[in-house]
């Protein structure tokens, strides 16, 4: 049984809540934030402890970990906070606003020897980790291009202004949307180093970008494009999706389907020549409690495995989290410098 | 309830296993008249009962059914809320204030500005029933026997241990609509105990049933104990997901099993709302299947 508070029940905090709450090997030691209409909701309609200043909430119930789900330019210094407590992190994604931060913060974590996790969950879902499979194995022969695409309905019209719409806070395509498809890509192909050309646009939002186009490069030399959009309303929801061709196949990635296309016979284990397309029923791990997809049930069970001993902390660590802020920081310098 | 229950996912893009299906889905039902003429088709199949999302597009729907009632006499609708996705982007595009504010209907926010944010704090089931009663305006004259709390709010109370609003939905339900409240769930097992637990007893509740196990949180083997304890009215769905299985396979599976009271499920084609009608009728002889 492990001892979990959480900082910052909003949109994702009370999705991670919801799920620490059903988990058999977890105590809910306690939630914190900063709203009244959050901390009101949850006083009055569940059993947690329930705190408005979160250094309260451990330094009373002293948890194992803690689950940082604040608007991004909080991540940092609450981190900070809690790993100079020696309190093991799970931290919402993007893991910094800066660089130079998520560092300090790499750095103190693997002084202390604590855990650490960062919610990108897209590396738990099974047709992402059925394409890290395949590519792992060689199959794909060697890779030559990628391109990653990433659209949803975020920001369609003008409209009122939250931490979204700014900059300074974590706001934009960028930070908010496209972090999740150079994330995927580091983990995939291998960690993106250099940035050839960048663009960021708006459409609706007055200070953020609304869509983002890249040409990038991996550490060993593979080259690709993202295309990134949250102004599409033609998409229901965030989707994702990754191409990745390679000398000997080629392969087409999204949440729900892997399609891969071999050029030779037996290719790797239960895939054949030609096309050979997977869905998410068939790759998807179960879980015990469902909310809104098995990824975010399993990214919890991953951590808590990490605490209780039962597995190596090697997924969504700081460190690779850091890899991808580096990428958005390099992005951004190459508008900049564009200008 | 009916036996066979018609769905609503092919309509509005939703596709749990193929985004891609899901969008060709989406251009082909562009027309609000392709969808209710699918519906006629699965009236003609003997499918009398419709359970759908709030969806705005509803409206239009609900519309061409209010004006042609004689033909719509037996019909009727399961309807299912809030439709989440529509306040999940509001609350990321304009907080939650912005999103209490667009969605809460008239007066109750006009009082709440002059009171300030602390009246949202001291009643939320008093604002839970007016969000109720706005997502079910469009259906104002349609019979709606059974009203489902959507799995993303039902599995969220569920997760965060709110069993007092489920019960105050439980209990809004049947006082204002005089409908028997049914709920969506991804968790059926862990859900039975906890409405159990508020007093609510042998509840109406719609969860993925398949053969290979496919979204039945916590195992299949709970959830045919469940099933077997006689403590729920089911209704199976999502009975293909499992992927691999046949039509054939996946409905006997579903059929064979004790105190499935319902089967929904969602077609685009003639072709495919016929097999699946017929297929469920001929495993039922084969299963003994009794109305209640
Ligand atoms: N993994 C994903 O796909 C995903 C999706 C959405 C958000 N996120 C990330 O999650 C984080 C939160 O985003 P959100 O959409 O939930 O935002 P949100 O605004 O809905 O929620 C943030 C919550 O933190 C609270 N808060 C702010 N400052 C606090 C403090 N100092 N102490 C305690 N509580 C505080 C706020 O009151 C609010 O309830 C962001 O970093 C975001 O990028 C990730």
């Amino acid at each position: 049984m492990k001892k979990i508070g959480l900082i910052g029940a909003g949109k994702m905090g009370i999705s991670h809540l919801a799920i620490l709450g059903a988990h058999p090997d977890v105590e809910v030691i306690g939630v914190a934030d900063t709203s009244t209409i959050v901390t009101d909701v949850l006083k009055r309609h569940t059993s947690f402890d329930v705190y408005s200043d979160y250094l309260e909430m451990i330094n009373v119930k002293k948890p194992d970990a803690v689950f940082v789900s604040v608007p991004t330019k909080y991540h940092e210094p609450i981190v900070q906070k809690l790993l100079d407590r020696n309190i093991n992190v799970f931290v919402e994604k993007p893991f910094s606003l800066n660089a130079d931060n998520g560092q300090k913060l790499m750095d103190s974590s693997r002084q202390k020897n604590l855990y650490n996790q960062v919610g990108y969950h897209n590396k738990f879902i099974g047709t992402f980790m059925e394409a890290k499979r395949i590519i792992d194995s060689g199959s794909l022969g060697k890779l030559q291009l990628f391109s990653g695409n990433m659209n949803g309905p975020v920001v369609t019209k003008t409209k009122e202004h939250t931490w979204r719409s700014k900059p300074e806070e974590g706001g934009g395509c960028l930070m908010d949307y496209a972090a999740h498809l150079i994330d995927l890509i580091n983990y995939l192909i291998a960690p993106i180093t250099a940035v050839h050309g960048a663009d960021l646009m708006s459409f609706y939002s007055a200070s953020v970008e609304d869509a983002v186009s890249c040409l990038l490069e991996t550490k060993n030399g593979i080259h690709g494009t993202i295309n990134v959009n949250w102004s599409d309303e033609t998409f229901r929801k965030m989707t994702t999706s990754i191409t990745i061709l390679g000398s000997k196949g080629k392969l087409t990635v999204d949440a729900t389907e892997l399609k891969v296309y071999f050029k030779e016979a037996q290719p790797i284990v239960g895939y054949a020549k030609g096309w050979n397309v997977r869905h998410i029923n068939a790759l998807s791990p179960h879980v015990d409690f469902y909310l809104r997809g098995e990824e975010y049930s399993l990214q919890i069970d991953h951590f808590i495995n990490v605490l209780e001993g039962k597995a190596p902390n090697t997924i969504n660590t700081f460190e690779s989290a850091l890899q991808t802020d580096k990428v958005i920081q390099q992005i951004k310098n190459h508008k900049i410098n564009q200008l | 309830m009916n036996r066979i229950l018609f769905g609503d996912n092919q309509f509005f893009g939703v596709n749990h296993v193929s985004d891609e299906k899901a969008r060709q889905q989406s251009m082909r039902f562009k027309e609000d008249i392709s969808i209710l003429q699918t519906i006629d088709v699965a009236i003609e199949e003997g499918c009398n009962t419709f359970m759908c999302t709030t969806h705005d597009r509803m409206l239009n729907i609900a519309n061409l059914i209010r004006n042609d009632a004689e033909k719509y006499d037996k019909f009727q609708i399961y309807p299912c809320l809030p439709y989440a996705h529509k306040y999940a982007n509001a609350v990321t595009e304009l907080g939650i204030m912005g999103t209490i504010k667009h969605y809460v209907p008239g007066n109750f926010i006009g009082s709440l500005f002059k009171g300030g944010y602390a009246m949202v704090s001291k009643d939320h089931v008093k604002m839970m029933e007016l969000m109720i009663d706005a997502e079910l305006k469009m259906f104002k004259g349609i019979s709606t026997p059974v009203i489902f709390l959507q799995n993303v709010i039902t599995d969220l109370l569920l997760g965060l241990g709110m069993k007092d609003l489920l019960k105050a939905f439980d209990q809004y339900i049947r006082r204002k609509y005089n409908a028997e409240p049914g709920y969506i769930t991804m968790n059926m097992p862990k859900l039975v105990d906890m409405l159990a637990s508020q007093g609510i007893y042998h509840p109406i509740v719609s969860s993925s049933i398949n053969y290979e196990g496919f979204r039945m949180s916590g195992g299949i083997s709970m959830y045919e104990q469940a099933l077997k304890s006689g403590r729920v009215r089911a209704i199976a769905m999502q009975v293909f997901s499992g992927g691999a299985t046949s039509a054939e396979k996946a409905l006997e599976y579903v059929c064979s099993l004790p105190n499935v009271e319902s089967i929904l499920f969602g077609a685009s084609s003639k072709e495919n709302i016929h097999q699946t009608v017929t297929l469920i009728n001929h495993y039922d002889k084969k299963y003994h299947y009794k109305t209640a």
